[in-house]
């Protein structure tokens, strides 16, 4: 039986990865290229007017936040856009018909999303990293949070996918959850230059730990301890792995 | 012997409706067995349960002896189900479609049974070809495929010739019937009558969630078969007034009298022809399981047959 468990678990990952494998044109170097606008337009009319951190020019602190904007979205839209597919053409079928259990489900889902977050942050990374030269001061805390991150996203994204009956849903989960938490979080900007105000609004945001973190690792600089963004971020995977394995357990949505 | 699906006092509701109200039900291994009923009857949600895809309120089921919750993973690897819609995942080739399905029942290396299945479908021209690219049928044969991989025991197929051709249902039966014969049970729900009587060792109808009939289906037709339709259209003169009560339609020219014996016909024919009338047509008409189903949904079967 242990056998069998990993290799369901097995071709459900792989499953996942050939299915934004095949379309990489759309999945991995689409989002690459919106990264690169976004670095390319803000680093041009900004970079002569913002000072962030002493010694971090803005175009070398806008990198880190960008490759983990894309590492959170992608991850994100690569299991809710599968589980919605999946919904909507009907074949969720051929994943519910056999003996997975929801924890394997649960990790062939996240892990092929974190994968795919990873893939296209890397891409990010290397390509600006041509223009703009970045330092990696903490290789293991940019290796947590963006393996965290993705994690994290991923699992929202299949708890979406699960909770979403149509396509505008997840849209609206998208451009009213997931897009204002990772703008607002400090991709373009240090919440130190905000008022005090917006500053605690700021830590109220999940999302702002995870770039705050992983900057850390590039310039061992952060608004906040990385100790208490990587709390944040377990505490984060915790409860959203416990909600969305408890939804699969359950069947919610998939099986009713 | 252990039954491949048992159920018991199965229950399901979705709201006000009540899918499933207490059905008990058994098929025994190397059945053929029919599962028959009008839209909205329970049949898929009865299907659905078995397979996990949809849970029970209250009741149990097994399959092979496997609890479909307590022992899921058990009694899901003896199923194998065709669904009635025609999905697909548009991604995939028909031979990655079923390396995955294998993949997911735990069959890594199961690329000689594939290339079986393929070839008794007669797929193997498609194998690979995406199945986006597949018209309606080839679409069909695959899940049925797809149903197969891990060589399950019990295969369920829900509605699988609805909106399939004649050629293909027929080399679909071909097939599903040597199933039969290789030692798998197969539960079948269709809406072709003519398809249950054809295939189907034993038959069970549902109606609003229960079982309303579950027998041979020799027996069920045989039910009926003191029910002969005598259509006479007359050439002249009247239906005799003595016979009026005999008729259970008419509309002036062709009358439909119902007889419980062969025999009650020639007498009929005597009668009339003293009563002066010609005739110009006589149809007997047979009961089949069709009229079996239509009588069983009316609920007046035994009424009826007293008159």
């Amino acid at each position: 039986m242990g056998a069998s468990i990993s290799a369901g678990f097995r071709t459900l990952f792989a499953k996942e990865l050939m299915r934004f494998w095949k379309v990489s044109f759309q999945t991995i170097l689409a989002p690459m290229v919106t990264a690169l606008l976004y670095l390319l337009v803000f680093a041009h009319v900004l970079a002569d007017r913002v000072q962030v951190y002493d010694q971090v020019p803005y175009q070398t602190f806008l990198v880190p936040g960008l490759v983990m904007m894309a590492i959170l979205q992608n991850a994100f839209a690569n299991s809710s856009s599968s589980l919605i597919q999946s919904k909507m053409t009907g074949n969720i079928i051929f994943i519910l018909l056999p003996p997975l259990s929801h924890i394997e489900m649960f990790l062939a889902y996240v892990l092929a999303a974190a994968v795919r977050g990873l893939v296209v942050g890397a891409g990010v990374l290397l390509v600006t990293l041509i223009f703009v030269p970045v330092p990696f001061a903490h290789p293991l805390w940019i290796a947590v949070f963006s393996l965290g991150g993705a994690a994290i996203l991923g699992a929202m994204g299949l708890l979406a996918g699960i909770w979403a009956d149509k396509v505008d849903q997840l849209a609206a989960f998208q451009n009213f959850v997931i897009l204002p938490f990772t703008f607002l979080s400090g991709v373009f900007y240090s919440t130190h230059s905000l008022s005090p105000a917006w500053q605690s609004v700021s830590r109220a945001n999940p999302f702002f730990y995870l770039i705050d973190g992983f900057r850390y690792g590039f310039f061992a600089v952060s608004d906040v301890n990385p100790w208490v963004s990587v709390a944040v971020l377990l505490v984060a995977l915790a409860a959203l792995a416990a909600i969305t394995l408890a939804m699969l357990r359950s069947g919610y949505k998939l099986r009713n | 012997m252990q039954a491949a699906i048992r159920v018991q006092a199965l229950a399901k509701r979705f709201g006000a409706l009540r899918a499933l109200d207490g059905v008990d039900l058994a098929v025994e291994q190397g059945e053929f067995f029919g599962l028959l009923g009008p839209n909205g009857a329970g049949k898929t949600t009865l299907i659905s349960i078995l397979a996990g895809l949809c849970r029970m309120d209250s009741g149990q089921a097994w399959i092979m002896g496997h609890d479909v919750r307590a022992d899921y993973r058990r009694a899901r690897q003896l199923l194998g189900v065709v669904p009635q819609e025609l999905v697909f995942d548009p991604f995939f080739s028909v031979r990655e479609t079923l390396r995955i399905q294998s993949g997911y029942f735990g069959l890594r290396n199961n690329g000689a049974w594939i290339d079986e299945i393929l070839e008794h479908l007669g797929l193997a021209s498609k194998a690979n070809a995406n199945m986006r690219s597949l018209s309606g049928g080839m679409k069909r044969r695959v899940l049925v495929a797809q149903a197969l991989v891990h060589k399950p025991p019990v295969i369920i197929l829900d509605e699988p010739t609805a909106g399939v051709d004649v050629e293909l249902r027929r080399s679909l039966w071909t097939f599903i019937r040597r199933l039969n014969q290789d030692g798998h049970t197969i539960v079948l729900t269709t809406h072709y009558l003519e398809e249950a009587e054809a295939l189907c060792g034993r038959i069970a109808m549902l109606q609003g969630g229960r079982v309303v009939a579950l027998d041979t289906t020799a027996n069920l037709v045989r039910s009926l078969h003191d029910r002969i339709h005598v259509r006479i259209t007359l050439a002249r003169g009247t239906w005799p007034a003595a016979l009026v009560d005999r008729l259970s339609e008419s509309d002036g020219l062709c009358h439909t009298v119902r007889l419980s014996d062969p025999g009650e016909l020639e007498p009929l024919l005597a009668q009339i022809r003293s009563a002066g009338a010609t005739i110009a047509e006589i149809t007997i008409q047979q009961p089949d399981l069709e009229e079996v189903f239509v009588q069983t949904m009316r609920g007046s079967l035994t009424a009826s047959i007293e008159i």
